[in-house]
């Protein structure tokens, strides 16, 4: 067993298993972090297969930004698990025939001849992922790529326009660029008067 | 000496690699942790100073052995877990914390070819593993069971998301000039004296960058994941002891990773301001020229920065942090970045 061979094996039982822990256990927040640990194990599978841009850049949107969130959402949330394990048998046979069926496809789809390829040799040491990747998005596939761009800024604006609220004007809020932009001079006002005569 | 070779050959080929590799790591890590102790006498002294105090002055010849004593003392405390804290999260957290804050420097170069991998994709990757720092600081809060501290960790997750994508937009323009994703390429491109150093051409994403990298490792002013006068002090408020201490030693690490990243990016890492111009002077020549102890001056530049904005201005408030973040600098770096792509496309280049 060659030493690559050997950290493949360690990154990919590390993946099942935190994979399986992820719908196995209780604790959401814990099924969170197992799902942080699956997503960093195959980013370094990613990277045993040279592609280092894809295994960073999983790292980087998926447990930096997506995970995040996720975990930010989680803690928040006070879960009562009782009432989500209730109808656990009523449910349960239709659970297995999903269950089956996936399988089936999964063993089908891998055992067809599409995965029967040689093994491709490795590239030379100065070969670049990220080069290689970007060249070919922004030539071959640039038409593709900008239409996922916008589609992607489309629907940012519709998840900013439905959760953007109409403001009253009758209620009270800050306007801070007014804020950030007061002198002294709008606000205080500094009054010169005689003083009292003694009577 | 001889039996020493002697010995060091029969050692199998691919566990001599895996021992210099772990020597080298240590010959990094070591002096980052011994950085680390004195930055924080060098905030107390710094700041000490600003404010017309003398600082710690007691332990050792004018306080040199304060952090030493520090260390020492936070060592031997009791670490106490809250009844209701989730026990393994509450100890996880702070290894979270610091594990990503270490493992960066494993990219930095500090003099040419002074790296420990010099991988083509250094600043993804940097960008990827300082993107990690958060869990520690979210894990935290929620272990600890404590509303303060829950308080603080959604204030962090807020933050760092808004703050990275800023940082991430800068480096794009770092990026763009250079033509590479290797750090150590990113130097080299602005060889030739400071006229040279990206920081003139791209000063506002430097300003950009400094500021989200100030924000990034919740300093002030942005520090409102501490904010001692309305969540008693965040995420560790049920630390103590060492478990508290590597949350500092993460925090400390971490701002000297941005700023060693700034110098980087920005100035020219190692590179002399003077280019070659003494070269040819044997003395002189040597201390003028590019080495180490540039990247170390200028560093320390901005380590001061950090210090200075701790001394001088007051916390932002949280929703101010947030419109800073989302509608100042990223439309800045957006803009900058357009700018640059246009002069690429037109070929003035002045950069190069």
């Amino acid at each position: 067993m060659t030493f690559e061979l050997f950290i493949f094996y360690v990154f990919a039982t590390v993946t099942v298993v935190s994979a399986v822990g992820v719908v196995t256990i209780r604790n959401p927040v814990y099924a969170a972090l197992f799902l942080i640990l699956a997503f960093f194990t195959s980013a370094a599978t990613w990277i045993l297969l040279e592609a280092e841009f894809l295994g960073v850049v999983l790292v980087l949107v998926y447990v930096g930004a997506v995970m995040v969130l996720f975990l930010f959402v989680i803690m928040m949330l006070d879960i009562n698990i009782d009432p989500l394990r209730e109808g656990f048998i009523r449910y349960l046979p239709l659970g297995i025939l999903v269950a089956v069926v996936i399988a089936a496809e999964i063993i089908l789809v891998v055992s067809s001849d599409v995965f029967t390829m040689a093994i491709p040799d490795a590239m030379p040491a100065d070969y670049s992922n990220t080069e290689a990747l970007g060249e070919i998005l922004y030539t071959e596939y640039v038409y593709p790529f900008e239409l996922a761009a916008v589609i992607l800024v489309v629907a940012i604006i519709a998840a900013i326009s439905l959760t953007m609220r109409k403001r009253n004007d009758l209620t009270k809020h800050q306007n801070i660029t007014e804020q950030v932009r007061t002198k002294s001079s709008d606000r205080l006002r500094i009054v010169k008067m005689k003083t009292e005569e003694k009577l | 000496m001889d039996s020493l070779i002697a010995i060091w050959e029969s050692v199998p080929e691919a566990l001599r690699i895996v021992i210099v590799i772990l020597l080298k790591i240590v010959a990094i890590l070591l002096p980052v942790i011994l950085a680390v102790a004195y930055t924080t006498f060098a905030e107390r002294k710094i700041i000490g100073y600003m404010q017309v105090r003398c600082g710690p002055n007691r332990v050792g010849p004018k306080g040199w052995l304060q952090p030493i004593a520090d260390v020492v003392k936070l060592m031997f405390k009791e670490i106490i877990t809250p009844t209701k804290a989730n026990k393994a999260v509450f100890f996880i957290a702070p290894m979270l914390a610091l594990a990503p804050a270490l493992a960066v420097w494993a990219v930095i170069p500090f003099w040419e070819g002074g790296v420990l991998s010099d991988i083509n994709a250094g600043l993804l990757f940097v960008l990827a593993i300082t993107s990690l720092d958060v869990f520690g600081i979210i894990l935290a809060g929620w272990a600890s069971n404590s509303k303060y501290a829950i308080l603080s960790s959604m204030r962090v997750g807020a933050q760092v998301v808004a703050y990275e994508i800023a940082m991430g937009f800068a480096l794009v323009g770092v990026l763009m000039a250079a033509g590479s994703l290797n750090l150590s390429d990113i130097v080299n491109a602005q060889s030739g004296g400071i006229q040279n150093w990206f920081m003139w051409p791209l000063f506002g994403l430097l300003v950009v960058y400094f500021i989200a990298g100030v924000a990034e490792t919740n300093r002030a002013p942005f520090d409102v994941a501490e904010g001692e006068s309305e969540i008693v002090a965040g995420f560790h408020v049920e630390y103590s002891g060492m478990a508290f201490a590597l949350f500092f030693l993460a925090e400390y690490a971490s701002m000297l990773l941005i700023s060693v990243l700034t110098v980087l990016l920005f100035l020219g890492g190692w590179l002399s301001p003077f280019g070659n111009l003494f070269a040819d002077i044997p003395v002189l020549g040597f201390i003028l020229g590019d080495g180490i102890h540039w990247l170390f001056m200028k560093a320390f530049f901005f380590l001061v920065l950090y210090l200075w904005f701790r001394a001088t201005f007051p916390r932002y408030r949280y929703d101010q942090i947030m419109r800073l973040g989302w509608k100042i600098l990223i439309p800045v770096t957006l803009i900058w970045i357009f700018g640059e792509g246009i002069a690429i496309g037109l070929g003035w280049e002045p950069w190069k």
